[in-house]
């Protein structure tokens, strides 16, 4: 293992890469890395790359939890027995680019670029995923809403890497919505994930491309909370009857968003389709 | 056997047949040699440093720092051109670099040569240029009153058409303002080529373009050299419609050969070739339709105003189309045109399918259907009532002597049957598709129609014409034309017209070039099945006549093949200008989110005049691909410019339709009413497909929402932030 | 150019070495410029048109998103590769000229790639199943109308007799 590009072959190998190479640029998927590379816009000294670390190319289930590694790919995580276990993961990878880029990108890479339009961070915020981090230090476990901390920024220091990501395995229905002006392959103007968690009796509600980073609509969640039929549950969905009580919890969830007027798409779009997408999130979930 | 097998078919495949690509096999094996595949021993990269801003002036460029970075060959700037310094269409007002001020953003400035891409680029970007920037004019509207901003002035064209008694007053009168947004043509390969200096002061170009020989005598102006000392050869052409009728690089490419003496290829990379090719003139409309009370139309006024961004390009002409084809395909006794097309700081703009009949077809066809709401007529009916047929008058009085099967247009199309509602469709299938937003019953179904029509090849007093030589020796025909193929399969035809006139199957197509034969025009306008066709069959027919003589192989015969020729418009806008229209219905059926304004195109029904099949799949293959362009126009496709920025120059946010955004199409009916004067009696189908694709979806999620929708393409925000109640 | 890199890598069933290479460029690049494979295309260098598709161990994967020195020892398949059999052309690559797929043909490799792997994966795709796996390769000449018609004319006849017995995985 030599030269400018680093293919470690396991974990701790690439831990010592990056030591050694503090200036390296880690390469997971690629797929948001290589857009700057061609572009010019990035150029990197040395790099990492991931993709031969067998420890981040899996996922585990560890009783009422799954680990995914770093690596793992959005049409890993789009199929098979993960799919079943966290329903809204699978429906968000679904929607990322093209198959090309979901036999590619990982949930580690969405993690690392942290773009305000990544389509697994609504999911994994609604999910208070765990984070966990491996560095010289040795490792850390940082909640997602606390590990992205802006516009493509994280609490990554030098010489860290994301390794796993840990999420509930829940009962109960999950949905994740996705609007963008395309049927297919496109970059979301809002997203919005629900997660109902029945034997908690809570339910959440994660947003995205609505805010310079991926947030949780509190206030919308208290109010569903407080008007499901949780004991009227046991058909597995989460009961809400009343069409006001649906309307009411959109609003909210829109009054939890700070977006933007940009290239694609307005503000004011952005938080009515919050609500739309809140609101028919609940009802899906209901029935 | 084998051997007659294969004549056999070959022979088979003329006029009216599904004939095969001759390009097909390399280009599914990836062979086909597109200009960004070519390479040459001892090659270099260029690449050129764009303006960062839309409109500024230069106070000073220092190309020092990037000659220092090794590797570097040349780097050069507007003081290196050693002919002409600026070039054009109809005008030469784009300057090959950008010496005293900077017109639009992507302009280039200087160019660069060196050992690899990237080092071409980071070379380029070492180039300081001190850049003092200028408030930039970016409303069309505006540009006509405002301070000029170029020597030439802010208005590229201006005309008036006035038929018919301008006071005449309808009983029903409906008006409206539309617009239509800057769309690109988005083709898949990007502008590339190869120049490679021929020791002696001349170049060859090996180039993707639309017309070798008006590029070759562009870039030969600005070299300052003889036209005999540039010779272009057609590369491998990934997709044009209407982007690479202008030049873009090919000044530059040459350029940089010629200092470096050494061959240079450049690659535009997506960002680039946004900034770098004109667009689809971005137009606002503002209509008056006056009709009698039994539906009969009496007078249209529009007013049209083209934004035709920093430079000429071909503003002009498209404005003449927009104005001439403003009024739709009906028989209208009195009209009252006005059009510009402005100077600004935005984007240039120019050829792009359709070619200034897209924007205007939006309007009528939205006026068409307001005016039958007003008069409680159906909208089909209405058009059936007005339709336009030979022996009618063009609003520029021009007389409509050839066909025009309006009327089975509009009979064939809308009688076709309407798709069936999925009871239980698959989320992928609904507005939304792979996001799963949809909700079904808030899902609404609506049927839109319209029509279109413009006219084929060159107008308005143009010397339109295209050269073809056929030689025949030892049973093998070779035909040279420099036609560019760009995907349309002109070759096919050529081969299937020298089949049909020699009864030979073996037919070889030369290299398309400027060194060995005359020009044979644009590949646009919908002119080469007329034009380079018509003229590869004459110089058959030629050598088939000495064939038929006596004579003995080999034979060989050239023909330049020109159209009857057409007027310029007169002060009133009156006047011949036009040989020959194409026409076309369609009808879009769609779904519409209501709640959050997403759009799912079911179907689109057409019927097209085509004059006569000539290839049915390759007809086909243009009605189906046209009609994708004109969905995207219709609902997605948008450059977004902020004070004259792009804001999406990119695959990731100029979003053109994917598969699962393309509807079924269902042909209802070519109607093949030979056109008098046209080889074989075909009309060249390129650009109908798509002029009234984009108007029929409008009009149907106007029936399924209930709204106005005056604009295209049209955003979610424009449905479900409407202010009236859907 | 700075940084450089030596690597080898399998390419359609040839070991090929590759020395000197920028480290940032691209496996399409390298397949392009260096290899003298020119088949998968370079159009948007973002993923996002599906044109420089290639197999890489076996995945669909857009070439221009591979960093090419991360492609080391690894085995890459363009559409010069795939199994032809002892035919010119592949069922797909057939399907796409009789069916009139073909236009420019700047997107034709990549989709052929793609619908090669499509089905492999999946031999009776649903429409909606086919749109979807090809809904990363954006064609603008065709309307993909055409390119349907071809894949579900490979997926009619590998089903039926005769024309699946052209194709002979290597």
């Amino acid at each position: 293992m030599s030269g400018p590009v680093l293919l470690p072959r396991s974990l701790d190998e690439a831990v010592a890469a990056l030591q050694e190479t503090p200036a390296a640029t880690i390469l997971a998927g690629g797929t948001d890395l290589m857009v700057a590379v061609n572009a010019g816009t990035h150029r990197p000294e040395a790099v990492v790359s991931l993709a031969r670390v067998p420890e981040l190319r899996s996922w585990r289930r560890d009783g009422d939890e799954v680990v995914l590694g770093a690596c793992l790919t959005y049409t890993e995580m789009e199929h098979g027995e993960l799919a079943s276990l966290v329903p809204a993961l699978c429906q968000a990878a679904r929607t990322v680019g093209s198959p090309q880029i979901r036999n590619a990108a990982t949930i580690g890479g969405n993690l690392g670029t942290a773009s305000p339009a990544g389509d697994t961070l609504p999911v994994l915020a609604a999910l208070d995923a765990v984070v966990e981090i491996r560095g010289p230090a040795g490792t850390r476990s940082v909640p997602v809403l606390e590990f992205v901390t802006g516009v493509k920024e994280t609490v990554l220091a030098p010489g860290e890497l994301v390794t796993a990501v840990r999420l509930p395995v829940l009962r109960g229905p999950q949905e994740f919505l996705k609007v963008g002006t395309r049927n297919a392959m496109v970059i979301s103007v809002v997203m919005a994930a629900l997660v109902v968690d029945l034997d908690g009796h809570t339910v959440r509600l994660g947003l995205g491309s609505v805010a310079p980073v991926p947030v949780r609509a509190r206030e919308a969640e208290a109010y569903a909370e407080a008007h499901v039929d949780w004991e009227g549950a046991g058909n597995g969905r989460a009961r809400i009857v009343d069409a006001a009580v649906v309307e009411r919890f959109g609003e909210l969830a829109a009054t939890a968003t700070a977006p933007i007027d940009d290239h694609r798409s307005t503000a004011a779009y952005r938080r009515h389709a919050v609500a739309v997408c809140a609101r028919r999130a609940i009802e899906r979930a209901s029935s | 056997m084998t051997v007659t097998t294969d004549r056999q078919e070959r022979l088979r495949e003329r006029l009216g047949s599904s004939a095969k690509r001759p390009d097909g096999i390399p280009k599914v094996q990836g062979s086909f040699a597109f200009s960004s595949d070519l390479q040459a021993d001892g090659m270099v990269w260029g690449h050129i440093l764009r303006s960062p801003h839309p409109h500024a002036r230069i106070r000073s460029i220092d190309i020092g720092p990037a000659l220092a970075v090794p590797g570097v060959h040349a780097v050069l700037t507007s003081d290196d051109v050693p002919g002409d310094k600026t070039y054009g269409l109809e005008h030469a007002d784009q300057p090959v670099f950008a010496h005293d001020v900077v017109m639009h953003i992507g302009e280039a400035v200087a160019a660069v040569a060196a050992d690899h891409p990237d080092t071409a680029r980071r070379a380029a970007r070492a180039i300081v240029v001190d850049y003092e920037e200028l408030e930039p004019l970016v409303d069309a509207e505006a540009a006509i009153t405002a301070e000029p901003i170029h020597p030439d002035g802010n208005v590229f064209a201006e005309l008036v058409i006035r038929h018919g008694d301008p006071s005449a007053v309808g009983e029903v009168v409906v008006e409206g303002t539309y617009e239509v947004g800057m769309q690109d043509q988005a083709f898949m390969g990007p502008e590339s080529g190869l120049a490679v200096p021929d020791g002696e002061g001349g170049v060859d170009l090996h180039m993707s373009t639309q017309w070798l020989h008006v590029d070759r005598d562009q870039v030969a102006n600005c070299l300052g050299l003889s036209h005999d000392k540039v010779r272009m050869t057609l590369a491998g052409v990934g997709g044009a419609f209407g982007a690479r009728e202008d030049v873009s690089m090919q000044v530059h490419l040459c350029l940089l050969a010629l200092h470096t003496g050494r061959p240079v290829k450049m690659v535009f990379t997506r960002e680039e070739s946004f900034l770098g090719h004109v667009h689809r003139h971005p137009a606002r409309m503002h209509y008056r339709h006056h009709a009698s009370r039994d539906g009969k139309l009496v007078k249209i006024e529009a007013r049209i105003v083209l934004d035709g961004g920093a430079y000429a390009s071909t503003s002009r002409p498209v404005l003449v189309n927009a104005a001439c084809f403003a009024a739709g395909p009906y028989d209208v006794p009195n009209a009252l045109i006005e059009g510009w097309a402005v100077r600004t700081n935005n984007p240039s703009c120019g050829a792009m399918r359709g070619f200034g009949a897209v924007q205007v077809c939006f309007a009528h066809e939205a006026q068409m259907d307001k005016l039958a709401t007003a008069l409680g007529i159906d909208p089909v009916e209405l058009r059936l009532r007005n339709a336009m047929k030979t022996g009618d008058r063009l609003i520029t009085g021009q007389l409509i002597a050839g066909t025009a099967p309006v009327k089975e247009l509009i009979e064939t199309c809308s009688a076709a049957p309407l798709p069936a509602e999925d009871p239980d469709p698959d989320p992928m299938a609904l507005p939304g598709g792979a996001g799963r937003t949809a909700d079904r019953s808030r899902v609404r179904r609506g049927v839109g129609f319209a029509l279109g029509f413009k006219n084929l090849m060159y107008s308005a007093g143009f010397d339109d014409y295209s050269t073809a030589r056929v030689r025949l020796e030892n049973g093998v025909a070779t035909v040279t034309c420099a036609a560019a193929e760009v995907g349309q399969g002109f070759v096919t035809l050529v081969q299937q017209i020298v089949r049909e006139v020699l009864e030979v199957d073996e037919v070889v197509l030369a290299p398309a070039e400027t060194a060995s034969i005359g020009s044979a025009g644009s590949t646009s306008a919908s002119r080469q099945t007329w034009m380079s066709g018509g003229a590869v069959e004459r110089a058959a027919l030629a050598v088939r006549a000495r064939l038929d003589s006596g004579e003995h192989e080999p034979l060989e015969e050239t023909y330049e093949h020109h159209h009857p020729p057409t007027s310029p418009l007169d002060a009133d806008g009156q006047g011949d200008a036009h040989v020959s229209y194409i026409f076309a219905a369609h009808r879009a059926v769609v779904d519409v989110d209501l709640d959050l304004g997403l759009v799912r195109v079911v179907e689109i029904a057409t019927s097209q005049d085509v004059g006569r099949v000539l290839n049915p799949v390759q007809v086909v293959g243009q009605i189906e691909g046209g009609i994708a362009q004109g969905v995207g126009l219709a609902v997605m496709e948008e450059i977004v410019l902020d004070r004259g920025v792009v804001r999406n120059a990119s695959f990731t946010d100029y979003l053109i339709p994917t598969a699962l955004d393309m509807p079924e199409i269902a042909i209802a009916a070519l109607i093949e009413q030979p056109e008098p004067g046209a080889p074989f009696g075909a009309k060249g189908v390129g650009e109908t497909p798509t002029i009234s694709s984009s108007a029929a979806v409008a009009a149907a999620v106007r029936a399924a929402t209930g709204l106005e929708l005056p604009r295209i393409p049209i955003r979610p925000q424009d449905i479900s932030l409407a202010a009236s109640p859907v | 150019m700075s940084e450089t890199a030596a690597f080898r890598l399998r390419v359609n069933g040839t070991e090929r070495v590759v020395e000197g290479a920028w480290i940032g460029e691209s496996l399409l690049y390298v397949l392009r410029e260096r290899l003298g494979l020119p088949g998968a295309k370079n159009a948007c260098e973002q993923g996002e048109c599906g044109s420089c598709s290639v197999l890489l161990d076996g995945t669909l994967v857009c070439a221009c998103l591979v960093l090419g020195a991360s492609a080391a020892e690894r085995e890459v398949v363009t559409v010069e590769g795939l199994p032809n059999g002892s035919g010119e052309l592949t069922d797909v690559q057939q399907a796409f000229l009789d069916e009139g797929a073909v236009q420019c043909g700047f997107c034709t490799p990549g989709l052929i790639v793609t619908v090669h792997d499509l089905l492999e994966r999946n031999a009776a795709p649903s429409d909606l199943e086919l749109r979807e796996a090809i809904s990363g390769n954006l064609c603008r000449c065709t309307g993909y109308g055409r390119i349907l018609a071809a894949a579900q004319a490979v997926v009619a006849e590998r089903s039926g007799s005769g024309r699946s017995q052209r194709e002979t995985p290597s």
